[in-house]
């Protein structure tokens, strides 16, 4: 029953995601992905970028198409599909929201301890291996073509290492994605 | 008393209109709470995000739901998610419609030619970001790495990671081995 499993996929995502968007992404990869195989590599990337140009949190927007999507592959209809990404949305907040109810409800002023502060210390580094598990997991020849001296593959790396350069220097993240899908269109409309 | 829909009005168009995912709401949040509505003092707001920072979630969720259920108990709470979530979710939806139809069309397919790579580096991105506010230092960095080995090369479920990093931390403060990142608190 695809339901339950999707509904128990996103309810783990949910309640292990530590530090912000990108950490929920690695972690909604490496389960339909690499776990399910609800939804190919090439897919996901496709959704990771939708998802990154749309506004709303970029990790319910990732639960949501990512939901939709691997009903739509399991051969369910158009709404069916809907009906999954509403619970892979829902299912991915629910531990969490539950959580946060009961800690505000009993700790009226936050107040951190040692335990806490040096387990907050370990995930926040281990977090960077994981988004960097799925970065890397990221590149394949599907999104940057088969490496060599061709050129979907040199632009893809131009794209790759500018985009990733102006990110890190705050530029606006939608900018970025509609500047390279524009580029993407006129350089390979332009070569044929 | 403050609105079920005021507290969904905020949320909504906080919701709806930013691009760029949890750290990108947090700032219009404060305006909209602590100076615009005053419904919270400041230092309540910035207790409630390191809260949302210290428990797992969806950072934007886990800012609508305390900061919901603060003020309004567990329909305020709702109301103040449902808000922040319902205009993305709606607006993936139809894309997802329009792009199953666009798909083969060789102008949204060059288009997706360009935007993957980019994707990507915006994945990449944080790692680095996020590895200096980490304080990941050369007595550190073998964390972060086996970490990303061990999913990367050996397919272990992050999952695990997870529960072994909170394992370790636990471990670390008892055994008293407390240098890791500098800043000691």
């Amino acid at each position: 029953m695809i339901f339950v499993e999707l509904f128990w996929a996103f309810l783990k995502i949910g309640i292990f995601t530590f530090g912000g968007g990108a950490a929920a992404v690695a972690l909604i990869q490496n389960e339909v992905v690499s776990h399910q195989h609800w939804l190919t590599q090439q897919e996901f990337t496709d959704i990771l970028a939708v998802s990154q140009m749309t506004p709303g949190p970029v990790g319910i927007n990732t639960a949501t198409y990512a939901g939709y999507t691997a009903l739509f592959n399991a051969g369910y209809s158009q709404w069916m599909a809907v009906l999954g990404a509403v619970v892979a949305s829902l299912s991915v907040i629910i531990l969490p929201v539950a959580l946060m109810m009961v800690v505000v409800r009993f700790v009226q002023r936050y107040r951190s301890n040692k335990y806490i502060d040096a387990v907050m210390r370990m995930l926040r580094m281990v977090v960077v291996g994981i988004i960097a598990a799925a970065a890397l997991q990221l590149v394949t020849e599907d999104s940057f073509g088969h490496a060599g001296w061709n050129a979907h593959f040199v632009i893809s790396i131009l794209l790759f290492l500018s985009v990733f350069w102006l990110s890190i220097k705050k530029k606006n993240p939608v900018v970025l994605m509609l500047a390279a899908g524009a580029i993407g269109i006129a350089v390979y409309t332009l070569i044929g | 008393m403050i609105k079920y829909c005021d507290l969904f009005w905020s949320f909504f168009k906080i919701g709806t209109f930013t691009i760029g995912g949890g750290y990108a709401m947090i700032p219009l949040m404060e305006r909209e709470l602590v100076d615009r509505h005053q419904w919270m003092s400041r230092e309540e707001f910035l207790d409630q995000v390191a809260l949302s920072q210290s428990l797992p979630g969806i950072l934007a969720v886990n800012m609508a739901s305390g900061v919901g259920f603060r003020l309004r108990g567990r329909r305020g709470a709702l109301a103040a998610i449902v808000g922040n979530i319902v205009m993305p979710i709606i607006f993936i939806l139809i894309l997802a419609m329009v792009y199953r139809l666009f798909k083969d069309n060789v102008y949204v397919e060059r288009f997706f030619m360009g935007v993957r790579p980019a994707a990507v580096a915006l994945i990449a991105a944080p790692v680095f970001t996020l590895a200096k506010s980490a304080g990941i230092n050369w007595q550190t960095c073998w964390i972060p790495i086996v970490s990303s080995l061990l999913i990367w090369m050996m397919s272990v479920n992050p999952i695990f990671v997870i529960l072994a990093a909170v394992a370790m931390g636990v471990v670390c403060k008892k055994m008293g081995w407390t240098k890791k990142g500098g800043a000691e608190a």
